[in-house]
């Protein structure tokens, strides 16, 4: 908690010839809720990929001092670089609390691996309490409702003590008053964290976005706060085909998010 | 908060009443009430559950599905038997070599086994850092799956058939047998053959208190975490490989020091008792029972063991094909094995309109196509 900013520099990432992102650069600092949009394809989750080592990419993406490119997954993570899935990834069959502990055990030696776990973790605690899932410690993770999964992916990033957390798309599937639930939570533990969330849905980065990186085939389109973003005609030629009212329903390529978003505005 | 404490205690005296109980039955009322025949079989079933046993860990737990334990069960069976020929022959070179050439010295490898200590020493060492090496490898390169399975049993194929193949050295297909002593005791002694088997129901007992423990500690959440989501795991800031290495490296353990009891017990050790198809029946055994249950592994190797002996003799054409045929119908209808019908049932009857699903189907699926 240096307040070590998270800086990506030219990143390259090729699939066999296929410039999924070609040298894009954007920097988020703790503080702040960063979004990376664009429409399908635009190389966002590919970022996220390249930066937590899923995927080999070429350029810097620097954490503080520390280059990130190259180096393995759970090294990654274990220098502070925590991130979710798009689909919630949690330990179906384990507990809240399991799931939430395993998270916790980064950072313990092997030899209290072998013990059985006595009593909650106060970190465990604090993330129960943060993310609002206290009173299901004892639920097995693969019951839980879509929302409560993202929040407790979240809650497993609190508790190994991420200090970037890489979100992609946090809210898709949720309710409305759900997604106002996990903007709370981000502006929250944004404070003291960076947090970088990959996004479809407009309305939500609207409420929510501190700064915007727009990326189009690869590259960044435009960068800036809302404001900034929304009135640019290069942004509103790539989610409109022409330069328009950059409306909420305009602004959404993605078919659901569209229909969510009229879904919202007829209520 | 408070819901949650009592329950993995109150689970946890189950279990260990569990292994108390079954370990009455083994140590103190098999022995009084068996014939020496049936104890001596009950005594090469438990040898079977050990090596089930370390399998439940590696593969129910672990989703490594080991299918050449037998290398390992060979690692322990042969230092053990190499151990127990050299007593048996004294200073003398052992008969079965000198029956081949008759001048040869005794191979340089046998010399050390000579030593009951350094024997003892190699049963744990030997699968220890054969299991390592090979886990490390294997696992730091991400080869699971299909691929694991049929690695682990090209290997056992492998051993079984150097071992074949080099009659002077290991006795080939005839094995190692007629062994006279035990550490210093007669083997034909029948109170020492009491003590030979109650020596297996121990070791069996110690391995399930030390897989109860694996189970209910951090480390074993982690396991089935790593099975059920290595990706997964890997973003939590471990090294899946790491994880799965132990578990493999203690299961490859319980197979080798299962194989060292069953060499004093059944008297003869041959390439065919660790090849692919003695393999393919532990696992049998295992998957009989419910591979990630506690008792499953073992209570299936034994069912499996049992069956072999009493059927396998007086019905050997037909016993196949009844095993064949349970193995099918375990995994069709109750993929978490036999151990998992009483909550079935119960579950049955607490919604009698509602299908139970299979907890480990999706799990199996991605397993068979990984």
């Amino acid at each position: 908690m240096t307040g070590a900013s998270l800086v990506v520099t030219d990143l390259h990432v090729e699939f066999s010839g296929f410039v999924a992102v070609g040298g894009v650069s954007f920097d988020a600092h703790p503080g702040e809720v960063r979004f990376l949009i664009g429409p399908n394809g635009a190389g966002k989750t590919t970022c996220i990929d390249a930066i937590t080592g899923l995927t080999r990419g070429t350029g810097s993406a620097r954490l503080g001092e520390t280059e990130l490119l190259g180096k393995q997954v759970h090294k990654i993570v274990r220098l502070g670089v925590g991130r979710t899935f798009q689909t919630a990834s949690v330990f179906d069959e384990l507990t809240v609390l399991q799931n939430l502990d395993i998270a916790a055990g980064l950072h313990r030696s092997s030899v209290s691996l072998l013990r059985a776990r006595r009593g909650v973790d106060p970190s465990i605690e604090q993330a129960l309490e943060e993310t609002g899932l206290a009173g299901e410690l004892a639920t097995p993770a693969g019951i839980l409702s879509h929302g409560q999964k993202q929040w407790l992916e979240i809650a497993m990033l609190l508790v190994q003590d991420a200090k970037v957390l890489l979100l992609d798309e946090p809210v898709a599937g949720m309710s409305h008053d759900e997604r106002t639930a996990t903007g709370d939570l981000l502006q929250r533990i944004a404070v003291k964290r960076i947090v970088l969330v990959v996004e479809h849905d407009m309305d939500f980065m609207r409420r929510f976005a501190t700064r915007v990186t727009v990326l189009h085939q690869g590259k960044v389109l435009s960068q800036g706060t809302v404001a900034e973003v929304q009135a640019d005609p290069k942004v509103q030629e790539v989610y409109l085909g022409t330069a328009g009212a950059a409306t909420a329903a305009a602004m959404a390529v993605v078919p659901e998010a569209v229909a969510e978003t009229l879904k919202l505005t007829e209520d | 908060m408070t819901k949650l404490k009592p329950l993995p205690s109150l689970r946890g005296i189950a279990a260990l009443s569990g292994i108390a109980m079954f370990a009455v039955l083994l140590l103190a009322v098999a022995p009084a009430v068996l014939s020496d025949h049936w104890l001596n079989n009950l005594g090469k079933y438990c040898c079977w559950a050990i090596a089930a046993v370390g399998i439940g860990l590696a593969w129910g737990r672990g989703g490594m599905l080991v299918m050449g334990q037998g290398v390992f069960f060979a690692l322990g069976a042969y230092a053990m038997a190499m151990h127990l020929t050299l007593e048996t022959a004294g200073d003398r070179v052992p008969g079965f070599m000198v029956l081949y050439d008759p001048l040869a010295p005794l191979p340089a490898f046998w010399e050390p086994f000579r030593s009951a200590g350094f024997t003892l020493a190699a049963i744990v060492v030997l699968p220890v850092v054969a299991a390592g090496i090979l886990g490390y490898a294997l696992f730091k390169r991400r080869v699971k799956g299909a691929y694991f399975a049929i690695l682990t049993q090209a290997l056992a194929v492998a051993l079984a058939t150097l071992i074949s193949s080099t009659i002077r050295e290991t006795g080939g297909d005839t094995g190692l047998s007629d062994f006279k002593f035990f550490f210093g005791f007669v083997l034909n002694d029948p109170a020492n053959k009491v003590m030979v088997y109650l020596i297996a129901a121990a070791l069996l007992i110690v391995c399930l208190l030390a897989v109860w423990q694996f189970y209910r500690s951090r480390f074993g959440e982690l396991l089935v975490a790593t099975r059920d989501a290595e990706e997964r795991v890997r973003f939590l800031g471990y090294d899946p490989a790491n994880i799965k290495l132990v578990a493999f490296v203690v299961s490859a353990l319980m197979a080798s020091i299962g194989g060292a009891m069953f060499v004093p017990i059944v008297g003869i050790i041959t390439p065919a008792e660790i090849g692919a198809a003695a393999s393919i029946l532990m696992i049998a055994g295992v998957a009989f029972g419910g591979r990630a249950s506690l008792f499953g592994p073992a209570l299936g190797a034994m069912a499996v063991g049992w069956g072999q002996s009493s059927l396998g003799s007086t019905w050997p054409d037909g016993w196949t094909y009844i095993l064949g045929l349970l193995f099918v119908v375990v995994i069709l209808f109750l993929p978490s094995g036999l151990s998992s019908l009483p909550a079935r049932f119960a579950a049955i009857r607490r919604r009698p309109a509602e299908q139970p699903t299979p907890p480990i189907t999706a799990a199996e699926l991605e397993e068979v196509r990984a």
